[in-house]
């Protein structure tokens, strides 16, 4: 009786260990259009799952718990919700707000902020439970929200042109210092891989908008003023999007405004190191892990077009068609894949990024941003 | 409804298209429930009582001091018109 009980104990066991797996090699895939995500692994390159009921994700973003088993994912309609990636599950949901744009996580995990547009502020969630803590109206639309070390959260608002650094090291009482004037019309920030400097671009003027996150209190100051040159900008069918590994070494990879540019900006003079011409208006500049190339996308029209800059050259060195509406692109963590959305083809591409080669193609339906759970163990998301 | 009825219909085949473009395309900052993002909102209740012609101007040249651009060159002049027709009446799935 004992012996037959250890067998099945054992075979219980054996069970148990074929389902376990880790989960650095997971993702998702925003499939905008049908409120859902699509799970998937990078090893094999395949989808494994897909998780309905997430809502309007028409401008989805994604962040990771500390332990990568969770996906938070914010919706355009104010959903926020907690997906088990080992399950293939909501966890949890709350409907937060009227109108959302995105959030971050807390430097210690333990809270999820995000990012309202109506009403405009930020609303901090216990990252377990998602129970509301506290929250930081605002007034006005907040886009390009970060997370900093000392679990701050930094944003800004796109119509008074302020940056806002929260401090919510204290959940219940956030604490926040306002820098105002920091530009005309910010549209989307980042936290440089470091946690080191907040950059906002702006939409109202040429130029980006930089805070030195070891000296909040000294406020914003301006750089790459007047990269327009005072030429009539292009029209910019797609707002271009700043979050991201644009840092490729001591360069930062920034789209330009209405204009078919990167432009280049040296972390060490924080002056412009050079500009790089482009097929179209880039909507995400994305530096391979490593830093020896940025991968970009772009607005309408040229957006069924990716190029690759590579940094030594400082030029375009290679064109690819992806499909149509390229949405988004993500590196693998240690850069020898890179998975590209395409929203009018259906389809999910992976490359290998030494040759180019494509290794697979999954269908999608409508897929936006791709998230992979590595970005759990990155500062600024 | 005369100025709607005055509107050359683009051909069915390119009126799925500009479904397509102003539910992805202008949802990316007006959601793709139209309900409103960094844009605002593009519900028929929203629309309502707004005149048409300068509806399709917004669109064709772009409000100035704002991010949206102008789609000129990517919609013709009836194309315009027949999308703020659409809004107005809601969007065809």
């Amino acid at each position: 009786m004992t012996r037959l009980f250890i067998i099945l104990a054992l075979g219980l066991a054996a069970c148990t260990n074929s389902s376990l797996r880790g989960t650095g090699d997971l993702g998702v895939v925003v499939e905008r259009a049908a409120g859902r995500v699509m799970l998937i692994e990078t090893t094999q390159r395949t989808a494994i799952g897909r998780v309905d009921g997430l809502g309007d994700l028409s401008h989805a973003s994604v962040v990771f718990s500390r332990d990568a088993r969770y996906a938070y994912v914010f919706g355009r309609d104010g959903g926020l919700s907690k997906v088990d990636l080992l399950g293939a599950r909501i966890e949890r949901r709350v409907i937060q707000s009227g109108n959302a744009i995105g959030g971050a996580i807390s430097q210690d995990g333990r809270l999820v902020a995000a990012a309202n547009y109506t009403p405009g502020g930020i609303r901090i969630f216990d990252a377990g439970t998602l129970e509301l803590l506290s929250e930081v109206p605002t007034g006005a639309k907040v886009v390009g929200i970060a997370d900093a070390p000392g679990n701050r959260f930094v944003f800004s608002l796109f119509e008074s042109g302020e940056i806002w650094v929260v401090d919510a090291s204290i959940p219940r009482d956030p604490k926040t210092l306002r820098l105002k004037d920091i530009g005309k019309q910010p549209y989307d920030g980042f936290v440089t891989p470091d946690g080191r400097h907040y950059i906002a671009g702006l939409y109202g003027e040429d130029g980006l908008a930089l805070v030195d996150l070891w000296h909040p209190d000294r406020g914003a100051r301006r750089v790459l003023q007047g990269y327009g040159r005072g030429e009539e900008p292009l029209p910019v069918y797609k707002m271009p999007h700043l979050r991201g590994w644009a840092a490729a070494g001591r360069y930062l990879f920034l789209p330009a405004i209405g204009r078919h540019e990167v432009l280049v900006l040296d972390r060490s003079s924080w002056t412009e190191a050079a500009r790089i011409p482009v097929r179209g208006q880039p909507v995400f500049a994305v530096a391979q892990p490593g830093g020896r190339r940025v991968w970009v996308n772009f607005a309408l029209p040229h957006n069924d077009t990716v190029q690759v800059i590579d940094v030594d050259a400082m030029q375009v060195v290679k064109e690819l068609r992806p499909g149509r509406a390229v949405l988004h692109l993500e590196f693998t963590p240690r850069g020898e894949q890179v998975w590209v959305s395409s929203r009018d083809d259906d389809a999910v591409a992976v490359y290998d990024t030494a040759t180019y080669a494509e290794l697979a193609r999954l269908r999608a339906e409508k897929p936006s941003g791709i998230f992979l759970t590595s970005r759990a163990a990155m500062t600024g998301f | 409804m005369l100025s709607a009825a005055a509107v050359a219909q683009p051909a069915p085949e390119r009126r799925a298209e500009l479904v397509e473009l102003v539910r992805h395309d202008c949802g990316s900052c007006h959601g793709l429930t139209l309900k409103g993002g960094l844009g605002p909102s593009l519900e028929p209740s929203a629309l309502a009582g707004k005149d048409s012609e300068f509806l399709s101007f917004v669109i064709l040249h772009g409000p100035r001091g704002t991010p949206m651009p102008p789609w000129r060159g990517q919609l013709a002049e009836d194309e315009a018109r027949w999308i703020v027709e659409s809004l107005k009446r809601g969007l065809p799935k």
